[in-house]
């Protein structure tokens, strides 16, 4: 399957605030999303990171400019258009998992299922399968509470591709692991990228995720100053299975 | 996934569990006990009414409740017995009276003088002697619940009513009247005897309206052909006598403002008590939001969570409801509940909770699902 591109903004300019605290979040940004690539946005904070991935996501509107998710515009949808959009086309990943805390493992990748209205059987099947690909078969049944940062956000890896997003963005997916899990997740995030069909973008301050990346945005201000494919990104980089074998992602 | 997400939600915090279900405990309990009070007082009101077979009663003008009765003018039966669609009559003596106890003292009774069969009032709910003993000279029918008061115990015992002898022939159960005056059946030809009153001596006039004969057309000859009297179908006396006891003394008032506030009480503690989980939870929720959820899913799982906590909480106080019902069944203020009020409390505990969600639902709709970012 050839690549394409999934998730266009064009002009994004987002105002936030009212009055004299009025603030130009983004300015005009342009940027489009390839399926089968891992792409970073990186930028100093304040810089609007956050602002475009919202917008990107489907959760916040755009002031100005617009967003064409899988071809589906976003200009003049409200919260339940925009909802419906993110049910369909976006997987999320967050810096602090956002896990639900008295359902098990396998629960918080069916619930996201279930607001997609698949239930049942399938959402338990396509559950375990999710969990299975992020290492975690063994701990179904866990709850969050018991299991370790990595594990958590493999858990929220899970719930972010189990209903087959066009898009899956993730919010520092690193920011609250140490060196090993932070590389296995990002290791996961390159893996979900290879598929054909799929655009992966990870917001990240972190140096150490550069290496899964095909491609690096940088934001300043509110504005794309650096748009680079990256060399680094054919890196092999081992990650832990459930039974303690090591798999290479290329 | 709805159900188990509210079910985890609501027991993930045991203390504002413990909290939400005593709260929806009591506020039943007192709803159930306020009506159910409500309708031991009106079965007791209107029981006796409720046990004829009449179509219409005529009675004094201006009568306002069964046990508030006057006399007749005398003239009634036979005026009714020559109107064309009348098929049966029954006289029937109400008179409040004093008993005389048979160690001494006394005690004001309503004395019921019925006629042995027919269309008119019967005693039922008879445990011992025989209704048909009535008929011997003195015989009378008091009720279980009030031999105390009567002091007598037994079928046989002997008292007075004005000075002259009665003798228990029939006891029966669950006769109460809504005033602390005890029925007391005599036939009514005895009745007459006893308060030396003339032969057509009666209270109420009950009249059987001849099969295919519109109710209301005999109505109107019966009024044309007697004064000074009121003629109202038995609906219409049971919802005058009704509208006596509970609304014109304000009693069924009370009761009822009672029932109100329980449930106002209940709303208010699991309103806050639900408001205080959604704001926990309030993160989820937010993700929840940004995986697209739809408002409407989130307000499932907030409406789980209100109506688990009816439903537990209902359980729990039928518990208590029963056991407070079987405690006043023998009391001079039986506390009614029967099934179909057990389901409508259910209904209205669910009503209840699901109104308390209304504050969280509210809070839940301004989600702004940004909020997952940067935590």
């Amino acid at each position: 399957m050839s690549s394409k591109v999934i998730l266009q903004a064009e002009r994004v300019v987002k105002i936030v605030g009212q009055g004299a605290g009025q603030v130009r979040a983004l300015k005009g940004v342009n940027v489009g999303l390839r399926t089968g690539e891992l792409t970073l946005l990186m930028g100093p904070s304040g810089s609007g990171k956050t602002t475009l991935l919202s917008i990107l996501g489907c959760i916040l509107s755009a002031t100005e400019g617009e967003v064409k998710i899988a071809g589906k515009t976003t200009r003049g949808l409200g919260a339940e258009g925009l909802a419906d959009l993110r049910r369909k086309h976006v997987g999320f990943i967050f810096q602090s998992y956002n896990l639900f805390p008295t359902l098990t493992a396998e629960e918080n990748v069916r619930l996201s299922l279930d607001v997609s209205g698949i239930r049942g059987r399938e959402a338990s099947k396509r559950a375990r399968e999710a969990l299975e690909k992020v290492g975690l078969s063994h701990r179904l049944n866990a709850y969050p509470k018991t299991m370790s940062g990595g594990e958590k956000q493999r858990v929220a890896v899970a719930r972010a591709v189990a209903g087959s997003p066009s898009v899956v963005l993730a919010d520092e997916p690193t920011a609250a692991l140490d060196s090993e899990n932070g590389q296995a997740v990002m290791a996961l995030l390159a893996e979900i990228a290879r598929d054909r069909s799929r655009a992966v973008l990870a917001v990240t301050h972190d140096p150490r995720t550069l290496p899964f990346a095909g491609r690096i945005i940088r934001i300043e201000d509110g504005r794309i100053v650096g748009d680079e494919r990256s060399s680094l990104a054919a890196i092999h980089v081992p990650v832990k299975s459930q039974k303690g074998k090591s798999r290479a992602h290329a | 996934m709805v159900l188990t997400l509210a079910f985890r939600n609501l027991v993930h915090d045991r203390m504002r569990l413990v909290v939400t279900l005593v709260g929806i405990m009591f506020s039943v309990v007192l709803v159930a006990v306020q009506l159910g009070l409500y309708f031991g007082a009106q079965t007791m009101i209107v029981n006796t009414i409720d046990q004829t077979d009449a179509d219409l009663w005529v009675m004094p003008r201006g009568t306002k409740s069964f046990v508030d009765s006057s006399p007749l003018r005398g003239r009634e039966k036979h005026a009714a017995l020559s109107t064309p669609g009348i098929a049966e009559v029954a006289e029937l003596v109400v008179v409040a009276i004093e008993w005389r106890k048979p160690e001494g003292g006394g005690t004001p009774i309503v004395l019921l003088g019925i006629e042995p069969s027919g269309i008119g009032l019967q005693p039922w709910n008879i445990i011992s002697g025989n209704a048909a003993d009535l008929t011997t000279p003195d015989g009378v029918a008091v009720d279980k619940s009030y031999l105390d008061d009567l002091g007598v115990k037994k079928v046989g015992d002997i008292a007075q009513i004005e000075n002259q002898k009665v003798r228990v022939v029939a006891i029966t159960e669950k006769i109460r009247s809504f005033t602390t005056m005890p029925y007391v059946f005599m036939t009514l030809s005895q009745a007459r005897r006893y308060l030396n009153a003339p032969h057509h001596f009666s209270s109420y006039l009950l009249l059987r309206v001849a099969k295919g004969q519109d109710i209301e057309a005999v109505r109107q000859r019966l009024i044309d052909r007697m004064d000074e009297v009121d003629v109202l179908t038995t609906r219409e006396f049971r919802d005058r006598t009704l509208n006596q006891w509970l609304f014109a003394t304000g009693a069924g008032y009370a009761l009822i403002i009672g029932a109100v506030l329980g449930l106002i009480v209940g709303t208010v503690i699991v309103a806050q008590t639900l408001y205080a989980s959604t704001k926990d939870h309030l993160n989820e929720f937010a993700t929840l939001r940004a995986l697209g959820s739809t408002t409407r899913y989130i307000m499932s799982v907030i409406l789980g969570q209100a109506i688990f906590s009816a439903v537990i909480g209902y359980i729990i106080a039928m518990f208590i409801v029963v056991a407070v019902v079987k405690a006043s069944a023998d009391s001079a203020m039986p506390i009614i509940m029967t099934a179909p009020l057990a389901v409508g409390l259910l209904g209205l505990t669910v009503l209840m909770c699901a109104l308390s969600a209304v504050s969280a639902i509210a809070k839940v709709t301004r989600i702004d699902p940004a909020m997952v970012f940067g935590r």
